[in-house]
């Protein structure tokens, strides 16, 4: 039996983009839905009553939520190719640990960056993303990837956020090539796999994006 | 073959400590647990150098190899000692265990943490927000004896030690579990009459005093 496998999304949002990539990674047919999120739909709110949230993927009738949970979930069902997590368990702790760093600090740093109500908020949250963005970087070091020689766990987790990098540094007024420099060429690196390049959104596309929800949130 | 050395840096009311200490005991594995002194104000410097990005307890320490963040941790000793298995073996049933574990990660601490920090009005507020969490749980439960099943498992772990501080919640909340979640409490008790959770359940009296103590220091009076 063919597997039937559909994925609630919305194009901007990294977490949607991090499911996007590890299907493509797989070589894993799926159909993807766009959500609006003002109007959700019946079979996200079906899928996903507890946060009613996107990304949600549904595999033969079976939700899955939270986008890592999903990305292990790919992971696992389709290990043959790809493998995006090690095979050692403390291999395995140390992705998890950095993908839980991806997911606890950069996307609000980002949003704070992108959406401050104030100078001083713009200010700190410019400071915050700029020191857990210099942590990651340390934490790549000389590695081509996170995952080592090849694309693993927390480059899918974090290379998602790239896509948002010239919203940040124009909302913020930071450079991240020149702050970050080693992160800025592993993304770049990232990129050159088809995958990444067919799944994550052009930069100026997300820059558009922003420029429409800040005016929608009153921010200027 | 030389034997382990499994060390778990530790604070003996935290819930993500105790977490690890029961997933190691359902493994039959060996530790040494060190408690940290003073972990306010003069966190040791084993700690600090294994868990330098978010200097927490628990660390755990395996033949010298840090492991941080407590879910995390539960996992590697899944992993690293498989049997008996915490997380179920079908890839579909392992993501709703890491999902309700993510849950229990993001509501419950926060939502007893609002409880013992809040009051009036507000507090009826939480304590209605609280049950709203454990009631969902209890759902999930429905009518199995254990969150995994026959067997005590991955999201037991990792809730059961939140329950300890239930008390402490239901003392300043004016509350009780049990009435508006029977099938919840029943589960509790079911799990604390288990050896390997019921040797590190702290007192729950010393549970309500050192939140009380906290909420001095914080001026949370």
């Amino acid at each position: 039996m063919a597997d039937e496998i559909t994925l609630l999304d919305f194009w901007p949002s990294p977490f949607g983009m991090r499911v996007r990539l590890a299907l493509t990674l797989k070589g894993i047919d799926y159909i993807y839905k766009e959500e609006n999120l003002q109007q959700k739909s019946d079979l996200l709110l079906k899928s996903n009553p507890i946060h009613k949230k996107i990304p949600t993927m549904i595999h033969n009738g079976n939700p899955i939520s939270e986008s890592l949970i999903m990305v292990q979930y790919i992971d696992e069902t389709w290990p043959k190719s790809s493998s995006l997590l090690p095979s050692d368990p403390y291999g395995r702790s140390q992705s998890r640990f950095w993908a839980d760093y991806v997911d606890k600090k950069v996307y609000d740093c980002g949003r704070r960056t992108c959406f401050a109500k104030s100078p001083e908020e713009g200010d700190a949250a410019v400071k915050e993303l700029l020191e857990c963005l210099k942590v990651v970087e340390c934490e790549l070091g000389e590695k081509l990837y996170f995952g080592g020689e090849n694309l693993g766990y927390v480059d899918v987790a974090l290379v998602p956020f790239y896509s948002w990098f010239y919203a940040y540094e124009s909302f913020g007024g930071l450079s991240i090539r020149d702050e970050c420099p080693k992160i800025v060429a592993w993304a770049k690196r990232c990129l050159e796999n088809e995958s990444v390049a067919k799944s994550l959104p052009d930069q100026q596309k997300i820059y558009e994006f922003v420029v429409t929800m800040r005016k929608k949130f009153g921010v200027e | 073959m030389s034997k382990d050395e499994v060390i778990l840096l530790d604070f003996w009311v935290s819930p993500f400590s105790i977490r690890a200490k029961i997933a190691l005991a359902e493994k039959g594995v060996e530790f040494e647990a060190r408690e940290e002194a003073d972990l306010l104000n003069n966190k040791s410097e084993l700690l600090l150098k294994s868990n330098p990005i978010h200097k927490k307890v628990p660390v755990l320490l395996h033949n010298g190899k840090a492991i941080c963040e407590s879910t995390v941790i539960v996992g590697y000793i899944d992993e690293a000692w498989p049997s008996p298995g915490l997380l179920p073996s079908c890839p579909y049933e392992r993501s709703a265990a890491r999902f309700w574990a993510d849950y229990i990660d993001k509501k419950v601490y926060d939502a007893g943490f609002n409880i013992w920090k809040s009051k009036g009005e507000e507090l009826k507020v939480v304590n209605k927000e609280f049950m709203e969490i454990v009631k969902v749980l209890e759902g999930v439960l429905g009518e199995k004896k254990f969150f995994g099943g026959d067997h005590f498992g991955f999201v037991d772990t990792i809730l059961i030690p939140h329950t300890f501080w239930f008390y402490g919640y239901e003392q300043f909340g004016g509350f009780k579990v049990e009435d508006e979640c029977p099938k919840f409490s029943a589960w509790m008790k079911r799990c604390m009459e288990k050896e390997n959770v019921a040797k590190f359940i702290p007192d729950s009296t010393k549970v309500y005093e050192f939140l009380c103590a906290i909420k001095k220091v914080f001026g949370l009076e």
